[in-house]
């Protein structure tokens, strides 16, 4: 089975990420022409290239990192090869033009490790990320994978490999929290022969994709996770539902589970016992719901998805009426880890309710967005500027908003709370799956509360009226506010509905609809004052409330405006100052984005011209 | 182009598979028709009514024939604060269609999706699977403009 041994023969390693978000920035290019061109040199002996899984600092793609060393090439482009080739792997000179640098008058920082993004991430999940080929089962267990999967099978007993998930203290990282250990001993104990296992793939929360880029990075944990899972629950199939959204991360997790039955550790007579298992993946089609677990479960019975109410909860009354285990990507790759090195060794990273890791997603107006893994208990100071580089372009922080839909925004002043999570229930926020979408003066609060709750309707599923119309009533006096009609009374009825909606919904998707509303009229009530009464957007954001304005003292006369506005608002000459009619005027925007910065003319006011 | 019998056998026309199976329809057709509708109701024996209720439930599924490009622009909470909102009023500007709908020249289908989970790139367009990151209102328009030009030089 080991017959290749990664990194033995070959001097360098060069380790190109192919997560969706380099791909997007087309690194399999840069990978082909990096073989080319290593060939050309007649390198191809000694130099090996490599696609990774996400490295998580997407916005630096297409990363290329050269192994043993470390180094860290960001943003290659395909002119840039032949000089790195030459340069680095022939010369032996790291180029410096290529490294990352944290300002512009610092220097660059050649090693991935010293860099800021990566030095203060702890991974466990994420450890294999970027560091092996996710469609070769040979590299994950040249890694140290499978071994968790065969000490649970061969040495440990199914109640303690549960015993051992409850000390260990892991929560789902799905959002609610509930103890793994203890969900898993709860369908252990229900009654039934057969028994399915779920892995929730459908990662909705817009602005989070850490279960993308775990499915993508390191199949393989996950596959071997619910492995290990389905041994102590006594499950003979599972299921990984993800969604269509991710084609890559399906291609690879069913690669994955192709491999791992060619290598027995699927299939029947697992490792030689008596143990059965084995996986499918099913993909979503398209529904936030789907998230919902007993949703999840009706689409994966090729019904439509619509959440039911609990109990009986799945652990009894699962998948075809059997007892059901549905755990999120992310909890079931975190088990391996906690198998081979132990429960205490988990319980010592973290918070006192809250252990282990867990990976964010950092993105909106930060400079270093990317995926990040760091311990329970970190603040949210340290996520931002530590990792995150702070926010680009000089700007002022505004909140960070944390749990998707379902949850709600922290502002400046809880920027020092350690993050798990109680406190960010208790801040009126949620955990959620991890997404951390940060915004800055330039964003508007009403706005994205009103983003959140028009989304939110249009997934609700329609089976019960306190989302389906509540949510309706919500979204329509968001519009009304941010289109400058607001009314006086509009904030508290937004508040009262909001927790009636809560209330008296069937599913976890209603039930957390209205955080985002409540939570920014919580802290941003100011903001929403200046929508309804003195009809301004104060971040310029809703278009109702604003009018774009050229300055005649910096209007250079170029017309470059004068040609692209669509609607024809812009009039002026070559070398004189340029008016827009506000009549005519649709606020698209073009104008501010085309305007040389040498100019930086156009501007955006609020309250509107009249 | 394929019998729907393909696709079904494909999946030993389990009806638990119907998801899987609507996926793989559209992925042949483009879009789900009717009468191929009709087939998979009669062949896995579910009411079509049942079919129907799936299409229009999931986002992913189409009804309608879809354009010979598909452009998809993503407005999830990264791309939205970034400036998605005025990034798809162009193309709907550009486009003479609304989300969901194909222009009349049955070039461009436009879709918007929750998130695909590629923020970094804020704000995302796709057009038929190719990723168009950091866009503005001007690097669609010219965008659009390069598949028209490409479509009148063949």
């Amino acid at each position: 089975m080991k017959k290749k041994q990664p990194s033995r023969s070959f001097r360098l390693d060069i380790l190109v990420c192919a997560g969706t978000g380099c791909v997007a920035s087309r690194s399999f290019e840069v990978k082909e022409e990096l073989q080319k061109e290593i060939a050309r040199r007649g390198l191809h002996g000694e130099v090996r290239v490599i696609a990774t899984g996400c490295q998580g600092f997407c916005e630096r793609g297409p990363i290329v990192i050269v192994q043993p060393d470390g180094v860290f090439y960001q943003r290659i482009a395909m002119k840039d090869i032949p000089f790195l080739v030459e340069e680095h792997l022939l010369k032996g000179r790291p180029v410096q033009r290529f490294m990352y640098v944290p300002k512009p008058e610092e220097p660059p920082v050649p090693k991935m490790m010293d860099i800021g993004f990566f030095r203060h991430q702890q991974l466990i999940v994420l450890r294999n990320r970027g560091r092996l080929d996710p469609e070769n089962i040979e590299e994950y267990i040249g890694f140290g994978g499978y071994r968790a999967f065969e000490k649970a099978l061969t040495e440990m007993p199914s109640q303690g490999i549960i015993d051992m998930v409850k000390t260990s203290g892991l929560r789902g990282r799905g959002g609610a929290g509930f103890l793994t250990g203890l969900k898993w001993e709860l369908c252990r104990k229900s009654k039934g022969k057969v028994k399915y296992i779920v892995c929730n793939g459908d990662e909705g929360d817009p602005g989070a994709f850490m279960d993308r880029s775990v499915l993508e990075a390191d199949p393989h944990a996950v596959i071997e996770g619910m492995a290990i899972g389905a041994k102590a629950i006594g499950a003979g199939k599972g299921f990984i539902y993800v969604r269509k959204e991710y084609p890559l991360a399906v291609k690879r997790v069913e690669k994955a589970i192709r491999q791992a039955h060619k290598y027995g550790l699927l299939g029947e007579h697992i490792l030689g016992t008596k143990f059965d298992f084995s996986l499918e993946v099913v993909q979503g089609a398209g529904a936030f719901v789907c998230g919902e677990e007993t949703a999840l479960m009706a689409a994966i019975e090729g019904r439509v998805g619509r959440p039911r109410t609990r109990p009986p909860y799945p652990v009894e009354s699962g998948l075809w009426g059997r007892p059901t285990n549905i755990n999120n990507v992310e909890t079931w790759a975190n088990i391996p880890q906690i198998v081979l090195k132990g429960a205490e060794w988990f319980a010592s990273i973290g918070t006192k309710n809250s252990k282990g890791t867990k990976i964010f997603s950092l993105v909106g107006k930060i400079n270093n967005t990317g995926l990040v893994e760091v311990p329970m208990g970190i603040t949210v100071r340290e996520i931002i500027y530590d990792i995150g580089g702070g926010i680009p372009g000089n700007k002022e922080f505004k909140a960070v908003q944390t749990g998707g839909p379902s949850g709600g925004c922290i502002p400046k002043s809880l920027l020092d709370l350690p993050i798990d999570y109680e406190s960010l229930t208790e801040a009126g926020s949620m955990m959620g799956s991890g997404g951390m979408i940060v915004l800055d003066e330039e964003t508007c609060m009403v706005d994205v509360a009103r983003y959140f709750l028009n989304f939110t309707q249009g997934e609700s599923c329609g089976k019960c009226p306190p989302c389906r119309l509540g949510t309706k009533q919500m979204v329509e006096v968001l519009n009304r506010i941010t289109e400058g009609n607001g009314q006086e009374t509009d904030i508290e009825f937004l508040e009262d509905i909001g927790r009636k909606i809560k209330q008296s919904s069937l599913c976890g998707l209603g039930q957390t609809a209205p955080n985002p509303v409540l939570a920014t009229t919580r802290y941003f009530r100011l903001e929403f004052e200046a929508h309804i009464r003195e009809k301004t957007c104060p971040a310029a954001v809703c278009k109702a409330l604003i009018s774009y304005y050229i300055d005649p003292e910096k209007c250079g006369g170029c017309v470059v405006c004068v040609r692209k506005c669509p609607s024809e608002a812009i009039t002026g000459e070559p070398r004189k100052v340029h008016v827009i009619d506000q009549a005519k005027c649709i606020k698209c925007g073009i104008c501010l984005t085309i305007c040389p910065s040498k100019f930086d003319a156009v501007k955006k006011l609020s309250p509107v011209i009249k | 182009m394929t019998n729907p019998e393909k696709i079904l056998k494909r999946y030993n026309l389990s009806r638990e598979h119907i998801i899987q199976i609507l996926h793989d329809i559209q992925q042949e057709y483009n879009y789900l028709p009717k009468d191929v509708l009709g087939q998979v109701a009669r062949r896995l024996k579910i009411p079509l009514s049942r079919i129907y209720s799936m299409a229009t439930f999931y986002a992913a599924f189409s009804l309608q024939p879809r354009g010979r490009h598909l452009c998809t622009v993503c407005m999830g909470t990264a791309c939205h604060v970034r400036g998605a909102p005025n990034v798809v009023g162009r193309l709907e500007e550009r486009l003479k269609v609304r989300p969901g709908e194909t222009t009349e020249d049955s070039m461009f289908t436009l879709e918007t999706v929750n998130c695909l989970g590629a923020c970094a790139l804020a704000p995302i367009v796709v057009i038929d699977g190719e990723y168009f990151g950091q866009t503005t209102v001007d690097k669609v328009d010219r965008l659009v403009d390069k598949y028209y030009e490409k479509e009148t030089a063949q």
